[in-house]
């Protein structure tokens, strides 16, 4: 496949590997976090870490949308579903994460929740158009790079003057997440995770460009490399990391210059202002109540915001006791550290969010790396 | 004024007709549903007998049997449809046992609404895959469900094949050491359904590879190579059927990610739809697990077959106490390959 093989190409991927061995100093040890769900998925998958030295470790990150989703919000769309009878619109990574009283979405959708799949909030908007008599509700989720498709879906939505299509805004924001980590006790006072620079995000940063970044090297002194989430991609940054700290460099540094640029796409991140307001506050999975770090519809939308239409109230509940998801989220623990790994927590029979997506730390480790641990 | 004729009736209207619930009914409506379409197109001495139940010979050797139901949406897709995979379907189920397929039986549920046109399709693909494999549907059901109760046509057939004394192949007999073939490229069944689905808004050339496999897989046997395990690897893909073999077996196996057989168009919408080939469908595919000093004769074999053209030994079985299927990756690293979780894709078969 042009334009995809190239980038998971085995003999090139040697080479880099080999200069990462070349350049890695032997005396220290380096520890960059991977931010997105994306390039957690594509290190298990073609076995990054194989080709990695042992002094150069990678610790997963929160991005992946559905692993931050807190069990309360999940509830909502539930009881939107079941109590309040909506035909509930959604990305299928969303169907299976655990919520309250032992249900998900897919658990709902069985019990007679009008529940659907959707691949983009313009299916959610059709399926408004063609059942006028229903109320049609898109959960949407995700980081910056599925806001723009829920804004023009909002937009489309107001033009068409649908009385019956209306959004649960989980969307959140990738900087948010990031400052959050680095502002983390186990970061910034006890040292417990050890962070040398991040290996930045893909898609998200062709929306918000690379800039966004720069406050985090600056302020932080952690060198940033954006990458994109091919194998040779996530190996490559790796490499301009190690020689940013090698040199005592702190700088956003752009790999994925093939679609990232400094400002982003601008017209996107228009659409979205158009649309949407911070919210003051968020709740997400593992890494509590972030301030500023999620969207909600501007008050010009505001007959299209699910959450005011329906009434719905916010109610956290907290994660399973034993559950270590939220510390596997700020990198303190590694999947294989939490007791319910591998035994109650599986792919088929999730406890914790990141059990849940491909891309989510437990299920890439389950899926694809589990054979390390025994 | 019009002439009534004597003896006349009125036949199916097989242009604007639906099934409606009389056709299940057990009465005359259904009588009639039965000659002027099943026993038209499936017609066989068997079925001609109109009793309920088919008589048939006693086979030599040992009596193998399997049933699978076909559900798949759309019930028409490019490369065949319900009809030809519910004859193919089985038809592997009893090959891959190591068995000649005899007969079939068939039953339908028809939703009631469905057009007669599309029922006289499917019944004629069908009638046309069993011809083709020389494997006779010879009895059958049908039942009718109310609309909104059904979608469309279900269709469940059962097959029967003779098993010659001595041969024996079971996913319990998998060994360390074992070569790991497959017959063709994958995933172009599951991704020929997924790519007719409305919701997606793409074409692809992708055509389903439904086939019956038993021609191809009597010429492997004829082989007299050392073969351990035949399976065809249908839902869940490949992927999944190796995780049951691992397990069936106690073994483990290591893959090798550039030894597999995928179409360019199919890899394309994979990786566009966030799939992985190795978890997507196949309806005409078989893995074979064989002695590894075997393993260049069956290929050739394989290669020699229309439909196995494609054929590749992608992996070898080993020891491993914890049953798990590696893959070497095209990247240099190593992972797993481990059981479907979820549905990748909804209602193939």
């Amino acid at each position: 496949m042009k334009y995809i093989d190239e980038f998971r190409d085995g003999e090139v991927a040697k080479g880099i590997a080999a200069a990462i061995r070349q350049e890695a100093r032997p005396d220290r040890r380096y520890h960059f976090m991977e931010f997105c769900g994306g390039h957690t998925h594509a290190i298990s998958r073609y076995g990054v870490s194989d080709l990695l030295p042992e002094n150069v470790r990678m610790i997963h990150g929160p991005g992946c949308p559905v692993c931050v989703l807190p069990i309360g919000r999940v509830d909502q769309a539930i009881r939107l579903a079941l109590e309040q009878g909506v035909t509930l619109c959604t990305y299928g990574d969303c169907l299976r994460v655990p919520a309250s009283e032992h249900l998900s979405l897919l658990k709902a959708k069985a019990k007679g929740g009008d529940i659907r799949m959707v691949y983009s909030s313009a299916d959610a908007v059709a399926l408004a158009q063609k059942h006028p008599e229903k109320q049609v509700v898109f959960f949407a989720i995700g980081f910056e790079t599925t806001t723009p498709p829920t804004a023009v879906a909002i937009k489309q939505a107001k033009a068409l003057g649908l009385a019956n299509f209306s959004v649960l805004c989980c969307h959140v924001l990738t900087p948010s997440a990031i400052a959050s980590i680095l502002e983390s006790p186990e970061v910034r006072q006890w040292g417990t995770v050890p962070l040398d620079g991040f290996v930045g995000p893909a898609h998200v940063s062709t929306i918000i460009g690379s800039r966004p970044y720069e406050f985090f090297a600056e302020e932080y002194r952690k060198p940033v490399v954006i990458a994109g989430f091919e194998p040779l991609d996530v190996m490559q940054a790796i490499r301009m990391l190690i020689r940013q700290v090698n040199e005592g460099r702190a700088e956003v540094e752009n790999e994925f210059a093939r679609a990232v640029s400094r400002e982003g796409n601008l017209k996107a991140q228009q659409l979205v202002a158009e649309v949407f307001e911070l919210r003051k506050a968020f709740e997400w999975r593992g890494l509590n109540v972030i301030p500023y770090s999620a969207l909600k519809l501007r008050r010009e939308f505001a007959e299209f915001d699910a959450e005011e239409r329906f009434a719905l109230d916010y109610r956290p509940v907290p994660d399973h006791k034993a559950c270590e998801c939220g510390a596997i989220l700020r990198g303190v623990k590694k999947p294989q550290d939490c007791k319910l790994f591998g035994t109650v927590c599986t792919p088929e029979n999730p406890i914790g969010s990141c059990m849940v997506s491909s891309e989510g730390a437990c299920a890439a480790h389950y899926t694809y790396g589990r054979y390390k641990d025994v | 004024m019009s002439e009534i004729r004597k003896g006349y009736v009125r036949p199916l209207d097989l242009k604007h007709g639906q099934v409606d619930m009389a056709h299940g009914s057990g009465g005359r409506a259904m009588a009639q549903l039965i000659e002027e379409l099943f026993a038209k197109h499936l017609g066989n001495e068997w079925l001609a007998q109109g009793d309920d139940g088919a008589v048939l010979p006693p086979g030599s050797g040992r009596l193998v049997m399997a049933t699978d139901s076909h559900v798949v949406s759309p019930l028409f897709f490019p490369g065949g449809d319900i009809g030809c995979l519910s004859v193919h379907g089985t038809i592997n189920d009893v090959a891959v046992m190591g068995a000649k397929p005899l007969w079939l039986s068939a039953a339908f549920v028809l939703e009631e609404g469905f057009p007669l046109a599309e029922l006289a399709r499917i019944v004629e693909s069908m009638a046309d895959a069993a011809r083709e494999a020389g494997v006779p549907v010879v009895t059958g059901d049908t039942k009718v469900v109310e609309r909104g109760k059904g979608d469309g046509v279900f269709i469940t057939t059962t097959g029967v094949g003779v098993l010659p004394e001595g041969r024996s192949l079971s996913g319990r007999k998998a060994r360390p050491g074992d070569a790991i073939l497959v017959s063709g490229t994958l995933g172009d069944h599951g991704m020929a359904i997924m790519a007719q689905r409305e919701s997606l808004g793409f074409e692809s050339p992708i055509v389903s590879d439904t086939a019956a496999l038993h021609g191809l897989i009597a010429a492997l046997l004829e082989t007299g190579a050392d073969i351990h395990v035949l399976r065809d690897p249908t839902r869940g893909g490949l992927a999944t059927t190796l995780n049951e073999i691992a397990q069936q077996s106690g073994v483990g196996m290591m893959l090798r990610e550039n030894a597999m057989p995928v179409k360019p168009a199919v890899a394309g919408a994979c990786e566009f739809l966030g799939l992985d080939p190795l978890y997507v469908a196949n309806e005409g595919k078989v893995v074979v697990i064989c002695a590894p000093q075997d393993a260049e004769r069956l290929l050739s074999a394989l290669r020699a077959h229309p439909l196995g053209a494609d054929a590749a030994c992608i992996g070898e079985v080993r020891a491993d106490p914890h049953h798990f299927v590696q893959m070497t990756t095209g990247f240099g690293g190593k992972r797993i390959v481990d059981w479907l979780t979820g549905e990748q894709l909804p209602r193939i078969c």
